[in-house]
């Protein structure tokens, strides 16, 4: 019986420790990942000039197949600061069009570097949600934060691939400055003093990309000529990639559909 | 103040009077009922630990030791920020509860070991105080925050132990001992229990702050149940006699089947019906947060039944006899 005993805590320990191992691995494997892509974000040269006379164009609408799921209740007793909406916006479909979708260029671009835009980019917290949901923005350009709202939040972004933050932001302070240095999809950022606020940054190294409207329409200008491969992401129903191929002063219409099931 | 054993050596060629009046003094009510009240509020704080967890809120208050820049001013209590920095105050004068009662022992206690364990709490209460700290500066790393939860309950179990050495019935009882010849002995199960159920801990621990998936917690959960069950059932079919056994052991197994139940209804909200919630929904923390309340209930009443046997029902003799026979002296 005393063997019994033993063998019950060695199983058991066992069992922890590799389970800990496992943890462990996991962690290695995404500081390796993180390594990888500092290296990818080392500075690039100057810009790849592109020819206003042959940019392409890109548009398209996102459509949701099957009956949209009814969205989520926010209950924001928690904070009597907080007043405005209280619907979840983790899927918005009006009319069978899906909003939120982002939309880039992920693959086709080859060497290709660009010019970071000086022109920040703005994301305001009112009615204690972040508006807008989705955001796109270029590697190392500027994101302003704002707090529209008569009480303090905290912006906490939880990338894989950039540097993890997390500050407090009172009312009418003044904005945050910050930016992203690597490329990462669908990075979360969220305010611990109300968890029910969440949305996504996507940061990426070209400026072609979009997010879809309410009516589920986005748009990609300046493209120059050639194949690609546009990528549909959303925070629940995942990844889409179409080819495309556009030539000089195209003007192409790519639609995507998500279906349902997909949630 | 000295174990009943000690106290009745002590007493040998005193009258009876002697003997009752040495006893009562050995007992300091008011250090027991401190002790007490450390183990309650450690219990209030392991809840309120509970439900920052619950609720998301670890991060509220981005900032540690401050409090949005400030020692003392307390920030307006709404949102996430309310869990997080009651929890930080009520740590605080946990902390202080715990330095008292330190130097309170080390005043009136003859025990050196006792004296040691408080010195122990207060060591164990920094420690804790740091990892806290930790978990906000480092965003909440599953491996600092899991250890945050498991010294927790560490330091609940110390809390509890004092309050039990420093009770009146362990200073004044006779322990009724009977010697245990069953294999595996009673006293071995129960250091078993307290292992498995710490693994438990850290299982669950780590899941909850998202270090690994919930299926480990929920497989090890077997074994905790046949182990505490094996535990208590010895217990009480060979020892019911002896109240000190019988009480926590009844107590083990209670709350061994609530917390099955409560591990289920927090399964339900949590994994099955809660993944997609827009925010951490009431019967979601309400389960969490009693599913490890009542965690730590139960391992502390493991602990508590562990020290119980070990007074009250050791391990036979015979045990020791291959050894007194190669040393003559130590018979």
């Amino acid at each position: 019986m005393k063997k019994t005993c033993l063998a019950m805590m060695t199983v058991s320990l066992l069992f922890a420790i590799s389970l800990l191992t496992a943890c462990n691995k996991k962690e290695n494997t995404e500081q390796s990942t993180n390594t990888t892509s500092e290296q990818q974000a080392a500075p690039a040269g100057a810009a790849t000039p592109i020819d206003p006379a042959t940019a392409a164009k890109v548009s398209g609408t996102v459509k949701f197949d099957g009956t949209a799921p009814k969205p989520a209740k926010i209950d924001m007793s928690q904070d009597p600061g907080c007043k405005g909406p209280n619907e979840a916006e983790a899927v918005v479909v009006d009319g069978g069009n899906l909003a939120n979708v982002f939309v880039y260029v992920k693959d086709g671009l080859g060497s290709r570097t660009f010019d970071v835009p000086h022109d920040a980019v703005v994301l305001d917290q009112s009615g204690c949600k972040y508006h807008p949901h989705v955001l796109g923005v270029m590697a190392g350009q500027t994101v302003e934060i704002k707090n529209d709202d008569p009480t303090t939040h905290n912006i906490h972004p939880t990338p894989k691939d950039n540097r993890e933050w997390n500050e407090s932001q009172p009312p009418q302070a003044a904005p945050l400055q910050k930016n992203f240095a690597r490329e990462e999809i669908l990075l979360p950022v969220k305010c611990n003093q109300h968890p029910w606020m969440k949305m996504y940054i996507n940061v990426v190294k070209n400026p072609f990309f979009a997010v879809t409207d309410k009516s589920g329409k986005y748009e990609i200008k300046g493209l120059p000529p050639g194949d690609y491969t546009i990528a549909f992401v959303h925070e629940k129903l995942g990844e889409q990639d179409q080819k495309v191929t556009v030539a000089a002063k195209d003007t192409k219409t790519v639609d995507q559909t998500f279906k349902a099931g997909g949630m | 103040m000295q174990p009943a054993s000690s106290v009745a050596d002590k007493s040998e060629g005193m009258s009876e009077e002697h003997v009752l009046k040495f006893i009562a003094r050995s007992y300091n009510q008011g250090h027991h009922r401190f002790a007490v009240t450390l183990a309650s509020w450690t219990f209030l704080l392991l809840i309120a630990g509970a439900l920052v967890t619950s609720n998301d809120a670890g991060l509220s208050v981005p900032d540690w030791p401050t409090s949005f820049g400030s020692w003392y001013k307390i920030p307006k209590l709404v949102g996430g920020v309310q869990f997080e920095h009651i929890h930080r105050m009520i740590a605080q004068v946990a902390g202080l509860l715990t330095l008292i009662l330190a130097i309170w022992t080390w005043r009136v206690e003859k025990r050196r070991w006792l004296r040691i364990l408080a010195l122990a709490a207060v060591g164990t209460v920094i420690a804790q105080g740091i990892l806290g700290g930790l978990t906000v500066l480092l965003y909440l790393p599953p491996a600092i925050s899991s250890a945050h939860a498991a010294l927790a309950q560490t330091f609940f179990c110390i809390a509890v132990v004092i309050a039990l050495f420093t009770g009146r019935q362990w200073i004044e009882e006779q322990p009724r001992i009977e010697f245990d010849t069953r294999r595996p002995a009673l006293f071995t199960l129960t250091l078993l229990s307290i292992f498995v159920l710490y693994v438990q801990l850290m299982l669950g621990a780590i899941f909850r702050h998202h270090g690994m998936s919930w299926w480990p917690h929920v497989v090890n959960a077997v074994v905790v149940s046949f182990v505490l069950t094996w535990t208590a059932i010895r217990a009480l079919s060979l020892y019911a006699r002896i109240e000190a056994v019988r009480r926590p052991a009844m107590l083990m197994l209670s709350l061994l089947i609530a917390q099955l139940c409560l591990g289920f209804a927090a399964f339900l909200t949590r994994v099955a019906w809660g993944k997609d919630a827009a925010q951490p929904e009431l019967p979601m923390v309400v389960s969490t947060v009693a599913h490890v309340a009542v965690g730590a209930l139960l391992l502390a009443t493991a602990v508590v039944l562990a020290i119980q046997v070990w007074r009250h029902v050791p391990v036979a003799f015979e045990e020791r006899l291959p050894q007194a026979h190669q040393d003559p002296s130590a018979a």
